[in-house]
């Protein structure tokens, strides 16, 4: 299992796109991905979860990857997270 | 026969047949049954497949039309998609509830979060959830959709309101008018039916009341009425009224496909008002001899990111193209200060009207200012575009933006992309500054353009949004029409050209007046270019 703690750069937030971008991605590993943001977890697969957890620019949030491909699914993600999820800002 | 008021958005008159659309509420219980799990588990799955397919074919329909109106749909599908929302509606499954309830239950509690966020955004998604909640329900209780896209002919829909998911599927053929119980000159319906060119009356009261299925119906969209079941001398009398304004319609409509000369021998450009590339046909239809404003801003609004150079060069190509080998002017970037757009962080501003707008804002942004140079200069070859700067006040803006614009060129010369090396800018004259040193400004430029209704707000000092202050508009008054004249002047002292964009560009009684202040060119909403040109003709 790994965990990694990344802060949301992107001037929307986990919003929209950014989001389902980052279910998109995160639905292609077999591992168990999980999102935490105060105390709340939610499945880094659900387009709902991610939303209801309300990422502002700056929020802090905690990745945390189960599974055969955890090292490669948490590489990704983090790309994903420094390259604003695509974003041009 | 009734007479029933509501607010005219799109004009014109129509006689046809009530088709009552009416959205019927789905009851679910929070019942147990005894239907084994795995069954329940099927028929959500079918439920599942089903509506995917209906939002899909949606999807298909919007993505050429309107892209950004499907990306919503497209959401939609990953929702529908979401392991936590199906693990939630097991959960409930487990427990012995029957599976309407269960789904109900899960989006339920995916509803409640979405709304607890602070943003707006989020609660719109709160009200997208509603809108798949219903339509998996239906699916699931086999109860069929209200089919707008197989209407029988000269069908008036009538319903409390119409979605973008309701519109996208209507049978566009058959319907000849809306009518609805909701809404304002702004709603849905009232920029669809605008688009089709089909009358609509909206917020009328107790419709469902006073009409029925099949009831006979006039409805006048432009002023604002409909009658119920009329007599035959009343339908006779509209039916003789629709012809003749169809045929003095016609007429205007042909004679507005020539140009415009005065009685003096002058020829007055008249061009569109245009937002977005759908806008282009109707402009064609009405006469408009190029693009005098195309207003980018839409292009930036409502959404996330800015749009990419490639967005934006197909959307001004797409219009060069269509209307080559007339002009279309381009206006960069036209916002700021009242309108928040996510992707900028505005400062909080005391007086936005006098703050950081449009050019002043663009030289802050330079990147962006730049993509959209670079998707504009890509698209010149095209056809024949001009460039238009706005809200500028000084001559030392334009040396800055004419500066940008020569590095954007040299850049694409670096990397063989051709566009189109002579093309033409110009300035918005909005600002008395700008008219009253018109003279010098002229040297910079190829062309102004006077938009009236920020140059009144500004020589008035009055808030133009600011309805205690509607005394002060008044655009034909002498200190306007001075700035005018001095603009003019400049501009064809050096042999330049001056047209006119703001809203008095279409209105008749200005027409007149500035025709003979000596403008050269008229810019407005292409329904009014036919009218305006038989003025030019008469004077």
């Amino acid at each position: 299992m790994l965990t990694k703690t990344f802060t949301v750069k992107n001037k929307v937030g986990l919003h929209a796109r950014p989001a389902a971008v980052l279910v998109q991605t995160a639905s292609k590993f077999k591992s168990d991905i999980k999102i935490e943001k105060d105390g709340r977890v939610v499945s880094a697969k659900s387009i709902l979860g991610v939303l209801s957890l309300g990422a502002e620019k700056g929020s802090t949030i905690i990745v945390t990857v189960d599974g055969v491909d955890e090292v490669d699914a948490l590489k990704t993600i983090e790309e994903l997270v420094n390259n604003n999820f695509g974003d041009p800002e | 026969m009734k007479n029933l008021l509501g607010i005219p958005v799109s004009k014109g008159i129509s006689i046809g047949f009530a088709r009552l659309y009416i959205k019927r509420k789905i009851e679910v219980n929070d019942l147990k049954d005894s239907i084994p799990f795995d069954e329940k588990r099927e028929v959500l799955e079918k439920a599942l497949k089903k509506t995917k397919e209906e939002i899909e074919l949606t999807y298909e329909n919007l993505k050429k039309s309107n892209p950004k109106e499907a990306e919503i749909f497209e959401a939609h599908l990953l929702i529908l998609e979401d392991p936590a929302l199906k693990e939630k509606i097991d959960g409930y499954l487990k427990s012995g509830y029957n599976l309407p309830y269960a789904v109900k239950s899960a989006f339920d509690e995916f509803i409640e979060a979405l709304k607890n966020l602070q943003s707006e955004y989020m609660k719109e998604r709160a009200q997208d959830l509603y809108g798949i909640l219903d339509s998996l329900l239906r699916n699931i209780l086999n109860i069929p959709r209200i089919d707008l896209s197989n209407l029988p002919s000269q069908s008036i829909v009538v319903a409390e309101d119409l979605t973008p998911s309701d519109t996208a599927s209507l049978d566009r053929k058959n319907v000849l008018g809306f009518v609805t119980e909701k809404g304002g000159p702004t709603s849905h319906t009232a920029i669809l039916a605008e688009a089709l060119g089909i009358p609509a009356v909206v917020g009328v009261k107790e419709l469902f009341e006073n009409i029925s299925d099949g009831d006979e119906l006039i409805i006048d969209g432009t002023l604002g009425f409909v009658l119920v079941n009329p007599t035959d001398e009343t339908k006779n009398h509209y039916i003789n009224l629709k012809k003749e304004k169809e045929e003095e319609e016609k007429l205007l409509k042909e004679k507005a496909k020539e140009f415009a000369y005065t009685k003096s021998g002058k020829r007055i450009e008249v061009v569109a008002n245009i937002g977005s590339p759908k806008d282009v046909d109707n402009a064609l239809v009405m006469g408009a001899e190029g693009v005098g404003l195309y207003r980018t801003e839409f292009l930036f609004l409502d959404r996330d990111t800015p749009p990419t150079e490639e967005e934006q060069f197909e959307a001004y190509k797409i219009v060069a193209e269509r209307f080559k080998p007339h002009p279309v002017i381009i206006r960069t970037l036209d916002i700021g200060g009242d309108k928040q757009i996510p992707y900028l962080n505005f400062e909080h501003e005391l007086n936005p009207f006098l703050g950081v707008r449009a050019i002043r804002l663009c030289l802050k942004e330079i990147e962006l200012f730049k993509t959209q140079l670079r998707a504009i200069l890509r698209a010149s070859v095209y056809g024949n575009i001009l460039i238009m700067y706005p809200m500028i006040a000084i001559k030392d803006e334009i040396i800055e933006v004419n500066k940008i614009l020569s590095e954007v060129k040299e850049e694409l010369r670096g990397k063989n992309i051709p566009f189109d090396e002579n093309i033409k800018v110009g300035i918005m004259v909005e600002i008395p500054s700008a008219a009253l040193n018109a003279e010098e400004l002229v040297d910079y430029v190829d062309f102004f353009s006077i938009g009236t209704n920020d140059l009144t707000q500004y020589t008035f000092a009055s808030d133009r949004t600011n309805e205690n202050l509607s005394y002060l508009y008044r655009p034909l008054d002498k200190p306007i029409l001075k700035l005018i004249k001095l603009t003019v002047d400049a501009s064809h002292t050096k042999g330049k050209w001056t047209g006119v964009c703001g809203e008095l560009a279409g209105d008749p009684q200005a027409i007149p007046i500035l025709v003979n202040l000596g403008v050269d060119e008229l810019s407005m909403s292409p329904s009014k270019i036919p009218e305006a040109k038989k003025i030019i003709r008469s004077m």
